[in-house]
Formats: C-alpha cells, sequence, structure tokens
C-alpha cells in the first residue's frame, strides 16, 4: 500500500504546486503545526505565518506563507493562499520589506492581541528565513 | 460633388485609422490570449474556496449566530452595488454593457424606495454613470496605473467593502461585471455577494460528510473566510472583465477595419469615376473645338 497522496497550493493568480507524490506535508497551522499523513480525516482550518513543508519521495520542499487556508479531504491537501513563495528563492529585499512594515505594524498602540501575536510570529519566522 | 483632391485626401484619412484599427485589433488579440489564460489559471482557486465555503456553511448548525457577511443583516435597506468596468474605450458595447445592467438594477432599488450606494471600478464606468447618479457613488476606484490585474488590487476593493460592511453601511453588495463566454459574447453580469447567494442547484450536496474536523471552530474559520472570498469573488470578476474587455475590443477593432475598408473601396470608386469624368469631358472639349474650326 503506498502512503502517499497529493496535494495542490494555488494561489488566486494561479495554481502555484501540484504534486500527487508526498507522503507528508506540515503545515503551519494557527493553532499550531499540524503534520499532515495519508488518511488522515477531513480537516479545514487556516494558516498563520510560517513554512510549510512538503516532504515526497525525492525531494523535501519548502514554502513561507503568510495566511491561507487549508482543506484536507480524499487524501487531497488544498492550499489557498494569497501570499506563497519557496524558501530557495527567497528574495532577500522582499524579506526584510515584509518584516519592517509588520515592525511597523506592531508599533502602532490600536492593534488588539491576536494581531500583535501574528505579527509578532510573522516576524519571527521571517527573521529565522533571512538568516539562512 | 468632392472636387479629386478632397477624395484622395479622405482616402488617405480612411486608411491611416484603419491602420490604427488594425493594430489595436492585433494587440488586442495578443492581450485576449494572456487574459484568457489568467482567467483560467485563477479559476481553481476560486473554485476551492466556494467549496470549502459550500462545506463550511452545511456544518453551521447556529444560523442565528452565524457571521453577518454569510447570512446578512437581516434586513435589505441599503444597497451597495460595485460596477467593475474598463479604464479604456473603444471596446465596442463592453462598458455599455455592464453600464445598462447596472442601471436597471439601480432603478428597481430606487422604486423600491431603498438606499443606493455605488462604487464604481474602473474610470469608464465612473464616467457614464457620474451624470445620472453622481449623488449615489460614494467610491470611485481606479487601477490604470497597475499594468496587470492583480491580487492586491482587488484585495484592496474587497477591503473597503468589509469596512463599510462593519461599519453598518449597507445590508446587500453586487457586483456587475461582464462573463466572457467566448470572444465574441461577454454577458454583463449580476453577482451578489453580501450575503453570500448560496446556489441550491449547485450540485448535489455530496452526501454528508459533515465530518471535517475543524480547528479552530466553524465561527472562528467563517469569519476569518469570508472577507477573503469577497475579495476573491472581485479578483475573479477582475479577471472576468479583462478577458472580456480584451475579446470585446477584439470584435469591435475587426468591425472597424472591415468598416474601413469598405468605406475606402468606395471612395476609390467614387474617385476613379470622377477622375474618368474629368478626362473624358476634357476630351469632349478638345474634340469639339477640333470640330468646330
Amino acid at each position: 500500500m503506498s502512503n502517499l497522496f497529493n496535494i495542490d497550493i494555488v494561489n488566486p493568480e494561479q495554481s502555484f504546486l501540484s504534486k500527487d507524490n508526498v507522503f507528508e506535508v506540515v503545515i503551519p497551522a494557527v493553532e499550531g503545526e499540524i503534520g499532515i499523513l495519508k488518511d488522515h480525516i477531513p480537516i479545514i482550518s487556516f494558516l498563520k505565518p510560517g513554512i510549510i513543508r512538503v516532504f515526497s519521495e525525492s525531494e523535501e520542499q519548502s514554502f513561507y506563507v503568510e495566511d491561507g487556508i487549508v482543506e484536507f479531504k480524499d487524501n487531497t491537501l488544498s492550499v489557498l493562499t494569497s501570499s506563497i513563495f519557496d524558501l530557495k528563492n527567497a528574495d532577500k529585499n522582499f524579506v526584510s520589506a515584509s518584516i519592517s512594515s509588520a515592525e511597523a505594524e506592531l508599533s502602532k498602540d490600536n492593534i488588539d492581541d491576536q494581531k500583535r501575536f501574528l505579527l509578532n510570529h510573522k516576524v519571527e519566522v521571517l527573521k529565522s528565513i533571512s538568516i539562512n | 460633388m468632392p472636387s479629386l483632391d478632397d477624395l484622395r485626401k479622405r482616402i488617405t484619412s480612411v486608411k491611416s485609422t484603419q491602420k490604427i484599427t488594425k493594430a489595436m485589433k492585433m494587440v488586442a488579440a495578443a492581450k485576449l490570449r494572456k487574459a484568457q489564460e489568467n482567467a483560467e489559471k485563477g479559476r481553481p482557486y476560486s473554485e476551492k474556496m466556494n467549496n470549502v465555503i459550500l462545506n463550511l456553511s452545511k456544518s453551521i448548525t447556529d444560523k442565528e449566530n452565524a457571521p453577518k457577511l454569510l447570512v446578512g443583516t437581516g434586513e435589505e435597506k441599503v444597497h451597495l452595488c460595485i460596477v467593475l468596468t474598463a479604464d479604456r474605450g473603444l471596446c465596442g458595447g463592453f462598458n455599455t454593457n455592464i453600464i445598462k445592467k447596472a442601471k436597471s438594477y439601480f432603478e428597481k432599488i430606487i422604486s423600491e424606495n431603498k438606499t443606493l450606494k455605488i462604487i464604481t471600478v474602473g474610470s469608464k464606468g465612473y464616467d457614464q454613470l457620474k451624470r445620472q447618479y453622481k449623488s449615489y457613488i460614494v467610491e470611485n476606484i481606479s487601477f490604470k496605473e497597475s499594468k496587470n490585474i492583480n491580487y492586491f488590487d482587488a484585495d484592496k476593493v474587497g477591503k473597503i467593502i468589509i469596512e463599510k460592511f462593519e461599519k453598518n453601511e449597507f445590508d446587500v453588495c453586487a457586483i456587475f461585471y461582464n462573463k466572457f463566454k467566448n470572444v465574441i459574447t461577454q454577458i454583463p453580469q449580476e453577482q451578489q455577494i453580501v450575503p453570500l447567494n448560496e446556489d441550491k442547484d449547485d450540485k448535489d450536496v455530496s452526501g454528508n460528510d459533515n465530518d471535517y474536523e475543524f480547528e479552530p471552530d466553524e465561527d472562528e474559520i467563517l469569519s476569518n473566510l469570508l472577507p477573503k472570498n469577497i475579495s476573491t469573488q472581485i479578483f475573479k470578476a477582475m479577471l472576468e472583465n479583462s478577458a472580456s474587455e480584451q475579446g470585446s475590443r477584439m470584435t469591435a477593432m475587426d468591425n472597424a477595419t472591415r468598416n474601413a475598408g469598405e468605406l475606402v473601396d468606395r471612395l476609390t470608386i467614387e474617385y476613379n469615376r470622377s477622375r474618368q469624368a474629368a478626362i473624358t469631358k476634357e476630351l469632349i472639349e478638345i474634340i469639339s473645338g477640333a470640330e468646330s474650326l
């Protein structure tokens, strides 16, 4: 029995990634990271800023996402996101620009706790990217 | 009877117009292919989004406390209409068709004594609507500067809508755009996005697989998802619109080129005839002059 399933990552402009030979995907869901294997029960959740790791037989890929929705059903994982890039072609300027805009947002007083948490988290993740 | 010189000038002028329309047609054809591709690429996203929302809304049992964006405010007094048009003209009936559709909706709203608010996206729509409905237009957005349609722009419009909704500025929101059927046919569409109109006959309700696990709970996911859905719908409409615009322009320019060709033919015949007439006249004068000697 194979233990592989499908993944579709789409953003509004196009289909970003589509594979049918992954055996594990780790997604940064809003309440903590979730690792998904074959025959996971159907789930809908949304993402916080973080890194999606896709493990397939031949390679491991990592993508940075800012937000989005994931749905897993019938052994197909769909990720809908409006902001995603492959860590391999991360644009240094873009990353640092994102960090500074997030930090600028953080310095405002009128943001609620949830937003503050998400922004803090975003800065953390982006910084870890820019170090590598 | 225009003189030979006048005719010649007209022929050159029509010919140069023909060149322009022909060039515009070519450009539109090239852009159309790209726009069509983009529209197709964008489809999976909005489809998946719809699916997720459909699944979610099915599993919501407590309709009373469901997010307002999904079920509405319970009233329908204030209607917000988003009219999406092009920024440029010379594309046949493209803009006019959307406006016509929107106007008939506006009339209905006004005759029912409800409040109407209009947001126009694209400068042509604003130009056409401001004469009659100036007082209703609350916002006028144009993305002339952005070269391609991107999600970022759609998101801006989406955010404006959400903001207005949160301030209770409207109850019902509809968007108007042209749906791209094929190069010659574009169908003006009216689509309600707030509250979300569930298509009752949209596929069969694939079994009772309400066995999703939600993390966090349904309400929170929905309230996160619905604003995104609005931006997605707008984006979809913008993509359809741009494909339609190019298609419509291509057809219009094709017609214009053909008409110009016909006009040139007619003018050329007229020009040749009057030239011939002038020659014949001269000959007759010479011959009758010689005869009288």
